[in-house]
This record gives C-alpha cells, structure tokens and sequence, in this order.
C-alpha cells in the first residue's frame, strides 16, 4: 500500500533468486482506497494470499474470518522469532487468543518540541510527567502570548486523545469489549487534561485542515509541542530550513505518573485464509520480517522496524531523531481489539470535541459516550452470545 | 388486443432495462434496509438479522440524523435561493445588450461548473484560510476581524453554501439565458412604448415569462442541494462539531466507513421521501400559483 508497495517491489528481486520457483505479483493499493478495497475483494472471494495491512484493521478482518491464524507457523519459524518484537506491536496481532499478522513496521506517536523555545521558557530537558508537562505548557503559553500556543492537538484527530487514554490504567472496553468503559476515572483524567489544554490556551481550538503545514509552522514557534509519528522526522528535515535543523528533537510521550505509554500503531503482514499459496506467502513474510530487508526497507521509507535486532542497525541506533522512538516502542500499547474500533475513536473525537467547545462536561461526555458506544456494540455482544450458545 | 401486446414488445427492451438497472436494486436497497446488514453479515449471512422498521425508528430518534437533516434544510433553505438568485443575476447581465464580450462571460461564469471539484475546493480553503486567505485579508481591508470560516461551527455552513453556490450558478444561468432569449423583444418594446421603466419590464415581462423555467430550475436545484455531498467531504469531512454534516455525508459514514449498510439503506430511502415530497410541495404551489 502506498509508498510500501513501491518499495517492496525494489526488494523482489532477492527473493526471486532465493527461490526462482515462486513467482510473486504485487498489486498496490492507495491507502485511501485500501480499506474498501480489501472488504470489496473478500466479499468477491479475490483476496491476495499476503498482504500488508493497518494493524488496526486486523480485529475487523479477522471477525470477517478472512485471516489465516499464523501461531503454528511462527512457532516452527527460524526467522521470525516473537521475542525479538516490542510486545505492545506484537499483542496488536493477537486477536481472541490467536495470532493474525507479524508486525512489518511500527508507528507510535510521541513529542516534537522546540528545544530553543522550551530553553527560553527554562526548561533543560523535555517532560516525563503530565505535571512537568503542565509547568512548560503554561509558561510557553505565558511567553509567547495570545497569537500563539504551546502544542497542537488539532481536533478532528482522535489519537492525541487516545494517546493520553492508553497511559491510565483503566482500559477504553469492559467485559471483553461488550461494553464502553469511557466513565472510568483513568479516562476522565485523560479528558479532562485535554479539556484543560484548549481552556488555558495551551492548545488552538483548530482542526488540522486549518494547519496546512503542521511542520512549517512548529519551525514559526506557533505551538512548540506536536504529537506526531516517525513520518515527521523526514518532514522536518525536508521542509525547514537548515538554520532551523538544530531547533526541533524527539522526546518519548510523558505519562500522568512517569514516562508514559503511546499508541502501537503500523502495519501488519497478515496471510488470507483462502490463499492456495500459503507455504508460499509464508516463505515471502520471512524473508520480508529478516532483519536484513526490514533494515533496507528502513533506509528507503524510513518507517521503523518491529524488531529489537534490526534498532541496532547505527544508522537506527546513533539517530537522535528516532532515539526517542527506540524508548517509545517499548512502551506502546494497542488500542482496544474490536471491529468497532475506529467509529468507537471516532464517536470519542466527536465527544471530546463538544467538550472542547463547552457544549458537554466531562461527565456528560463521558456519559453520553458510553451509551454511544455501548449502542454501537450490541452486534458485537449478540454475536459473542451466540457464540458461546454454540 | 394484438396491437396491444406489439406495444408491449416494443415498450420491453426498455422496461427491462428500467427494471434490472432501477426497480430491481431499490427494492432490494428497501429490503437491506429491513435488516442489520453489516461486516458480520459480510461475514457470514447467518449473521443477518431481519429488524423490521428498526433501522427507520433508530434514526428517527438518534441525534446525528437530525442534526443532519437540521444542516440539509439550512443549506437548502440558504443555498437555492442564492443560487437561483446568482443565476437569474449572471443570466440578465449576459444577455444584457449592453455587456460586451458576452460570450467570453457566459464561460467565465460556466468555468466553476466544469471545474473539478476537488481542485477548486483546495484553492477556497486557502481562500478561507483563517490566517492567510484572501477573504480575511478583504474583511481586514473594511476594518472586519477575520472569521474562521472552516473552523468555527457558525461560520463553517455558510462558508460551504458560498461554495457551493459559487460552484453551481453557472449550470442554471445557461438554462436562464436560453429562456431569456426566447422571450420575444416586442414585448419590451411594447412595454417601453407605454412607459415602463426598468424595473417594471424585468418585474412585469421576464419575470412572468420566466416562471415555467424558474419552476424547472427551482425543482432541479432543491433536489440536488438535498443531496448535499461532495462540498463537505472534501472541505470539512463534516466538521466542525457535525456543523457540515448533511444527511447523505451521515449515509456515506453509516455505509462506506462503518458498513452498516441496513442503517445507510435505511437514510437514503428517508432522504428519497423528503425530496419527494418537497418537490411535490412545490409542483402543487406552482400550480395554485399558475390558477390563481
């Protein structure tokens, strides 16, 4: 998909001399489109023996039952060893107790900052906790004035949100994913943070449509704090200029109490069940998830790596960008694991936004959120029933 | 009877196609619409539940739907009024004796139509850019602070009908231009003969000739702004706070995103039932109208 499926069809060639008796066909597919397209594919029983695939999407596609499990084959693997992988990237895979995909590569989202500006307002180093966080935002805000903020949390965004919802201890399901748990105190907390940043200004109340250049203008100074992922790296280094290179770093998400989690985000390769190459395809995800290739694959795309062997690359290891993203991946931790999971982030984005806005409270959100979502979940509930009648 | 069952077989090739390609899937988009089709009934059809009017109660009294319907109407009730109001504005300049280069107009004003949408909403949201469009940068020159257009949920409706209208007058002033040229200039000259100014021509002698082709143009634009669809998806993705939200943009979500195709069936047919009705609302005034 994407910018993978160009690449990937650079790396073919060694496979090919590997095993001259396989022949592969790569279709890409625009990200946009992906989704449907997959869906339109299995209902037209056309699906791809593998396949790259967002890791969010892996619960929906396997509720489908369009997934081959792989714990059997990752077991009698030489290659692709589950240890060596950040467990919170792995669990995405793992759905109802089986395993349905090996992590090809990771996103998680962390801080951008301004170094010169967080050392203009007094601070050495950037935030390990919520309240170091609070202290520097306030005394950026305090600093740069109305016109200007502290961070972006642009609000048609639901993973800054969610972000801060996975540090608390609470998780966002109950009961196996029966029901929202969004009235937990772990959640109000995360609410009521983000509430907090657009109340003090911390944060512009916009959407990230009206910030045509998100990088651009954390290189202005109009928000010193970004919550993006690894594809900004390169951004900022393509679009600021040099005498601005030194200004911008990475620093690992603070945490209400310490270093705190963040999302696990990235593709898996996941295997169809209606494959009739599946000894094929598995041979072709080894070779892709090889430390090797996915080190190449790093230096072409720079998406990250899943697997601990392949950070110790230099070109990973020596890299202060991405330092912070070798801390990061080991504390990631998956969103919840149900079909529903993108309208349950996108009816918690909606919420959040009117909260913002002052139409709701955070218990009311909260409230009102939980009975969406409970509404939202009542196939899921019927369907767990009738399979436990069964 | 004979002549009748010709008729028929010459009538067949049509009805079938109008058949299989129109009758066959809007009853069976009625039927998907009695279940709960979803991704577990892609799934596996036993997963398919029959729910009766479920689907059309849950939307009656969910939030979202009405507040869709809610900015619809706003959108209708704003936008073909100001919509027609351009058209007849840029038809009568056009077909002025007085405009040169009338030709040269007609497609300045006909090139939105034909734009792609998609491209010529990249350039209005600069132009509404907060910070650096050139439409603050106009309310700034008259002393006005800016207005977040695309941000602010008061402002982000009337930024979409401005589009939308802008996008859309040049298809109805070609239809307006046609009509005007048809009325036959001794009327004007007979009207200017008993002294009537200006005004009284255009409200005494086009307005009145105009009113078939008013009506068509009416009929037509209120139900295509019904379908409010394309503007909000590529400017705003219904934002902000669901102030763009229309009721097809809700089907498309319901639908394409979250594949609850029972309950997006389920909007398009309530969506089909208001249009007709309100074009039917409107045939009728017309006609009490024309009797009068």
């Amino acid at each position: 998909m994407g910018r993978e499926g160009e690449v990937v069809a650079t790396l073919l060639p060694q496979f090919q001399r590997l095993h001259p008796d396989i022949e592969v066909r790569v279709q890409q597919l625009p990200w946009s489109a992906a989704h449907q397209k997959l869906l339109t594919a299995f209902a037209g029983e056309a699906t791809p023996d593998l396949c790259q695939l967002g890791n969010s999407w892996i619960p929906e596609f396997a509720a489908l039952e369009a997934l081959e499990p792989l714990e059997a084959a990752v077991a009698g693997s030489r290659v692709v060893a589950s240890a060596d992988y950040f467990p919170g990237i792995w669990q995405t895979n793992v759905v109802a107790g089986r395993l349905y995909g090996v992590p090809w590569y990771v996103d998680t989202r962390l801080l951008f900052y301004r170094r010169d500006l967080l050392a203009q307002a007094g601070f050495a180093s950037p935030p390990r906790t919520w309240s170091e966080w609070r202290q520097m935002l306030a005394a950026i805000k305090a600093r740069v004035g109305p016109e200007r903020y502290s961070v972006l949390l642009p609000l048609n965004e639901f993973e800054p949100l969610l972000v801060l919802a996975l540090q608390q201890p609470d998780h966002l399901l109950r009961d196996d994913g029966r029901f929202g748990n969004f009235e937990s105190p772990g959640f109000h907390r995360a609410l009521e943070f983000y509430r907090e940043a657009f109340s003090n200004g911390w944060a512009p109340p916009v959407e990230n449509t009206q910030i045509p250049n998100a990088w651009e203008e954390l290189g202005r100074g109009y928000y010193s704090f970004y919550i993006s992922g690894p594809w900004s790296i390169g951004e900022f280094k393509r679009r600021l200029p040099p005498e601005e290179q030194g200004s911008w770093m990475t620093a690992p998400m603070p945490g209400p109490e310490g270093p705190g989690a963040s999302l696990a985000g990235g593709s898996s390769l996941v295997m169809f069940r209606r494959s009739r190459h599946k000894a094929e395809a598995w041979l072709l995800l080894e070779f892709l998830s090889s430390p090797a290739i996915q080190r190449r694959f790093y230096d072409v795309t720079g998406d990250l790596p899943p697997r601990r062997s392949t950070w110790e690359a230099p070109e990973l290891a020596d890299d202060p960008y991405t330092r912070a993203f070798r801390e990061q991946l080991e504390r990631v931790k998956p969103a919840p694991r149900v079909p529903q999971l993108e309208r349950i982030v996108t009816e918690m984005r909606l919420m959040a936004a009117r909260v913002v806005h002052g139409d709701l409270s955070v218990e009311q959100g909260t409230l009102e959120l939980d009975r969406t979502v409970d509404a939202v979940l009542a196939k899921r509930r019927w369907m767990l029933a009738r399979g436990a009648g069964r | 009877m004979r002549a009748g069952l010709a008729g028929w077989a010459f009538a067949a090739p049509a009805l079938i196609i109008i058949g299989v390609f129109f009758f066959a899937p809007v009853l069976g988009a009625f039927a998907v619409s009695l279940t709960d089709f979803d991704l577990y009934a892609l799934a596996d059809l036993r997963n398919l539940r029959f729910v009766g009017l479920d689907n059309y109660l849950e939307l009656l009294e969910s939030r979202d739907f009405w507040r869709a319907l809610g900015n619809t109407c706003y959108f209708v009730a704003a936008g073909v009024p100001l919509s027609i109001g351009a058209s007849l504005a840029a038809a009568l300049l056009v077909n002025s004796r007085l405009t040169r280069l009338p030709a040269f107009f007609r497609t300045v004003f006909f090139a939105p139509v034909v734009a792609t949408l998609v491209a010529v909403a990249l350039v209005w949201r600069y132009l509404l850019h907060t910070r650096y469009g050139l439409i603050n940068w106009g309310l700034g020159g008259l002393g006005l602070s800016p207005i977040d257009w695309l941000g602010n949920p008061h402002w982000a409706m009337p930024a979409i009908i401005l589009f939308a209208v802008w996008k859309n007058f040049g298809y109805n002033m070609i239809i307006f231009v046609a009509a005007l040229q048809s009325i036959p200039g001794d009327l004007y000259e007979a009207a200017h003969l008993d002294g009537a100014n200006g005004w009284q021509e255009f409200s005494r002698v086009t307005l009145p000739l105009l009113r078939p082709t008013t009506m068509l143009v009416g009929v037509l634009t209120v139900a295509g702004y019904f379908q409010l669809f394309a503007e909000p998806y590529v400017m705003t993705e219904g934002g902000p706070l669901q102030s763009t939200m229309s009721v097809l943009y809700l089907m498309y979500e319901q639908g394409f995103k979250w594949w609850n195709l029972g309950s997006a069936s389920a909007i398009a047919f309530l969506l089909f039932l208001i249009v007709l009705a309100v074009t039917a609302l409107e045939l009728r005034l017309s006609r009490r109208r024309e009797a009068a």
